[in-house]
């Protein structure tokens, strides 16, 4: 073991962090943006409308992000006379565009199924008394149904932000020095690939573990008005929340 | 339709090697997840401990960081051993095996809770009629608890299974000849790195529509016996 190569490197990633955290983040923001209209259409009963959004949904969930990244960073310069007449190379041509595109298409699919799964479950009684108190279409919308959606959405939206974190990695293959590269191209150099691939997963696990227990905290306080009051609480749920970490992409 | 420049036979062969991954993975997954699964219900607090931090720790780091570790990191982490110990040892995995054991472990914790859910699915009277029926441990488990945790787990398989073919995707970083790779020294070969990934997207697009279509007809076959409402 050379754990001395690992404190060497800890500076590189300790500044790739950021990167890592930047691309989660930005991808999830511009993605959740895209999903809520995404999700509302999807729900639509008319099928030319619910039917290219699923379309959608089914070609980003059922194919390999890496594919995904691949197509749109490399397959982008089969066709680089188009996009530069069109002025948009130089943007193809840069690996953080590529990487942030393909992350958020992914993501915006993934997200919209679990915001319909929220809107579904919204109880069909809190949409007929808005509609008694006169609400309709949009207020309707922003003020109960969303809100609700949100909520009950919530835990299955902790997961889909604990897997971009993860799948931010493979933007490592497309030359973005994110914390798996750092390992990488450290290792390349020094072939201590054992000890610096530990340190990445190491950087993962507590990025991931901290990153759920910000959720949680989040989560708890979108439900204070469901929860008992204080000292009723069951002692079941703090340990219900630690196994409910993590789930399958 | 798509000119692939007579590389569709190099796909094809990618395919089966993408194929056999995924399904040997799988067994090995379950295989992972059965021992994981009994190590979660189980009474004694070391194996509860060891099933946990098997299911926590695989959770929490990125699918590439590990394949990258276990094909790369196990050769150095055995000579390094190996040397302290005063012999040198080699270790070369070959980045097959590397890629199914790897996937076959990291998909062993998502199976590990499947089958966790799926046993506590089984009701507790069947059970207790089991013992009282003077059914022994392994009896019962082949009998009763077995054939009826595979119905429960198998919508939980089936994730599982969506999840793991296009993980296999991943392989390529590792030299696998699998499809992705293929289409890499295709798309090296022609300049038209667009044809090919779009051709895998597509071959991907298909297996996933196909294994769908599979796992709903096994869910339908598996429920045959249940009585609805």
């Amino acid at each position: 073991m050379d754990l001395l190569i690992v404190w060497d490197t800890l500076p590189a990633f300790l500044a790739a962090i950021p990167t890592t955290l930047l691309l989660t983040f930005s991808s999830l923001a511009l993605g959740l943006v895209m999903a809520v209209p995404l999700a509302v259409l999807r729900i639509s009963k008319n099928p030319l409308i619910s039917m290219p959004v699923y379309g959608f949904v089914v070609l980003f969930r059922g194919t390999p992000l890496l594919v995904q990244l691949f197509l749109i960073y490399y397959g982008s310069g089969q066709f680089r006379e188009f996009f530069e007449a069109a002025g948009l190379w130089t943007y193809f041509r840069d690996a953080w565009f590529c990487a942030i595109l393909a992350l958020t298409l992914n993501t915006a699919a993934y997200t919209t199924e679990i915001i319909r799964g929220g809107i579904l479950g919204v109880p069909h009684g809190e949409v007929e008394a808005a509609r008694a108190c006169g609400m309709s279409g949009l207020l309707l919308f922003r003020r109960i149904v969303l809100p609700k959606a949100a909520r009950i959405a919530f835990p299955a939206y902790t997961n889909e932000v604990i897997f971009l974190l993860q799948a931010t990695s493979l933007v490592s293959l497309i030359t973005i020095t994110d914390i798996t590269r750092v390992a990488t191209v450290t290792a390349a150099r020094s072939f201590d690939f054992f000890e610096l691939y530990i340190a990445a997963a190491i950087i993962y696990i507590i990025l991931v573990y901290g990153l759920t227990g910000v959720f949680k905290r989040i989560e708890h306080w979108m439900s204070g008005h469901l929860r008992e009051r204080p000292g009723a609480e069951s002692p079941a749920q703090g340990k219900a929340a630690v196994e409910s970490v993590g789930g399958l992409r | 339709m798509i000119d692939l420049h007579g590389y569709g036979w190099m796909l094809m062969d990618g395919l089966k090697v993408t194929l056999l991954v995924g399904v040997v993975s799988l067994a090995l997954a379950i295989l992972f997840g059965l021992f994981g699964a009994w190590g979660k219900l189980s009474s004694s607090r070391a194996a509860n401990r060891i099933a946990s931090t098997y299911t926590i720790v695989i959770r929490g780091i990125p699918e590439l960081v590990l394949i990258l570790l276990i094909y790369y990191g196990s050769s150095t982490a055995v000579l390094r051993i190996s040397e302290a110990l005063g012999n040198k040892v080699r270790l070369d995995l070959d980045p097959f095996t590397a890629g199914v054991i790897t996937l076959g472990f990291i998909y062993g914790a998502f199976t590990t809770e499947v089958f966790r859910g799926a046993y506590q699915a089984v009701p507790v009277g069947q059970i207790e009629a089991a013992k009282s029926a003077g059914m022994g441990r392994i009896l019962m488990l082949r009998r009763i608890i077995l054939p009826q945790m595979m119905r429960y787990a198998l919508p939980g398989l089936g994730n599982v299974w969506m999840v793991l073919i296009k993980a296999t995707a991943l392989m390529s970083v590792i030299q696998a000849e699998e499809l992705l790779r293929k289409a890499r020294i295709a798309a090296g070969a022609t300049r038209e790195p667009f044809t090919f990934y779009f051709a895998v997207l597509l071959i991907f697009l298909a297996i996933t529509l196909v294994s769908m279509q599979i796992i709903r007809y096994l869910e339908a076959w598996a429920e045959r016996g249940v009585r609805r409402a």
